[in-house]
């Protein structure tokens, strides 16, 4: 049991600063933690060096080959730096104080939905959120370009996608088989 | 069978109706399988579950719930899952619908990231890995066209929408700028534009 709070060589007061320095962080990330990637290798590997460079894409690669969302890879970050205490700080971090602002912010637009500028907000930022979609697909891909098997597979899942109401799980164990066996 | 609704349709005929979860255990059942399905991203598995296979929202609400998790700070499936679970049950409903989303995956990294040391260097987990990417890179393109329709019935016209849309993609995937300057701007600009436009149609009533 006394593994579970093994801090890894951290004291409490360096527990409590990842958690806060993944706190401020949490209010900075619009567009989701990944943007803030570089900063945390910065704060993690350089400043303190509590962690690695491997051990950091290690974390990143783990957090995209897992179902689910990304930001679970400040959890692994977390447990790197400092055990299962140290994935609560940096999750706890990033998660609490955009969740309450959300929280906040989302029943303000449920209260006021008739008000012209909630109705403006909506309306005006949703040719935003498509844009933003198309450059996500678009940043995904990009890594691919060389592997002709991979690029093949973003055309054929945008197609069955669209054209049938199928699980996404069969494009994804097909995209693992061929990957894994098809020489993408 | 085409998803993309036909313009000449009333609007009530192309949307079958909607639902709604029925508890909160609802609710987190339904976020901890739409999360396990989510290899790569969970987006383009929200749009599919929650619209399509759920009919929990309309594709409209799921537009307008996403803009909203977009600009705020957070993981933006968080902040949707989030506000979606509070509009049903409360700030219960909210944590529901979250730890859904968390408790199951969280699990499986761990359990994944003690595998990752024995397994990294053989060649075909990292091709699996890599396939496993391109489909999710195919998943949000294909969010992105199934949701792009509700756009032509803004009420901003369907040719500033297209601008703004295209103008956001290249900023952030092609010319790669920071985000957050690159939402300020044109977040700003739609948000006029509409409100322009939405307060002309109250005045017109």
């Amino acid at each position: 049991m006394s593994a579970l709070f093994d801090l890894h060589g951290l004291d409490w007061p360096e527990l409590l600063q990842l958690a806060g320095h993944f706190a401020l962080l949490s209010v900075l990330a619009v567009g989701g933690a990944i943007t803030l990637a570089s900063e945390m290798q910065r704060y993690l590997v350089v400043e303190h060096g509590w962690i690695d460079a491997l051990q950091f894409n290690a974390a990143i690669a783990i957090a995209q080959a897992a179902p689910g969302p990304n930001i679970l890879f400040v959890g692994l970050l977390g447990w790197s730096v400092a055990g299962p205490l140290g994935m609560l700080a940096t999750l706890a971090g990033i998660m609490l104080p955009s969740s309450l602002i959300t929280f906040v912010v989302g029943r303000l637009r449920q209260a006021k939905r008739d008000a012209l500028a909630v109705q403006a907000f909506s309306v005006g930022l949703a040719p935003l959120t498509i844009g933003l979609l198309l450059a996500t697909g678009w940043v995904l891909a990009l890594p691919l370009v060389t592997h002709l098997v991979s690029m093949l597979l973003v055309p054929a899942t945008i197609v069955f996608m669209l054209a049938t109401r199928r699980s996404p799980l069969w494009m994804i164990a097909l995209g693992a088989v061929v990957g894994a066996f098809g020489g993408a | 069978m085409s998803v993309l609704p036909d313009p000449r349709d009333p609007p009530n005929r192309a949307e079958p109706e909607l639902r709604a979860p029925r508890s909160k255990t609802d609710l987190f059942v339904a976020f901890t399988w739409l999360a396990l399905q989510g290899f790569g991203g969970v987006l383009g598995v929200a749009q599919h579950e929650l619209v399509e296979r759920l009919r929990w929202l309309n594709k409209e609400q799921f537009v307008e719930l996403l803009s909203l998790s977009q600009v705020l700070p957070g993981p933006n499936v968080i902040n949707l899952s989030l506000m979606f679970g509070d509009r049903h049950f409360g700030w219960r409903g909210a944590l529901a619908a979250v730890a859904g989303m968390l408790a199951a995956p969280l699990v499986i990294v761990l359990a994944l990231a003690l595998l990752y040391a024995q397994f990294s260097s053989v060649p075909q987990v990292a091709g699996a890995l890599r396939g496993m990417g391109a489909v999710a890179s195919g998943l949000i393109f294909a969010t992105a066209f199934k949701l792009a329709p509700t756009l032509k019935r803004s009420p901003m016209g369907l040719w500033p929408c297209v601008a703004i849309a295209l103008a956001s993609a290249t900023a952030i995937g092609l010319l790669r700028w920071p985000l957050v300057w690159v939402v300020l701007a044109l977040g700003v600009t739609g948000f006029a534009w509409a409100w322009h436009r939405l307060a002309a149609l109250r005045r017109a009533r």
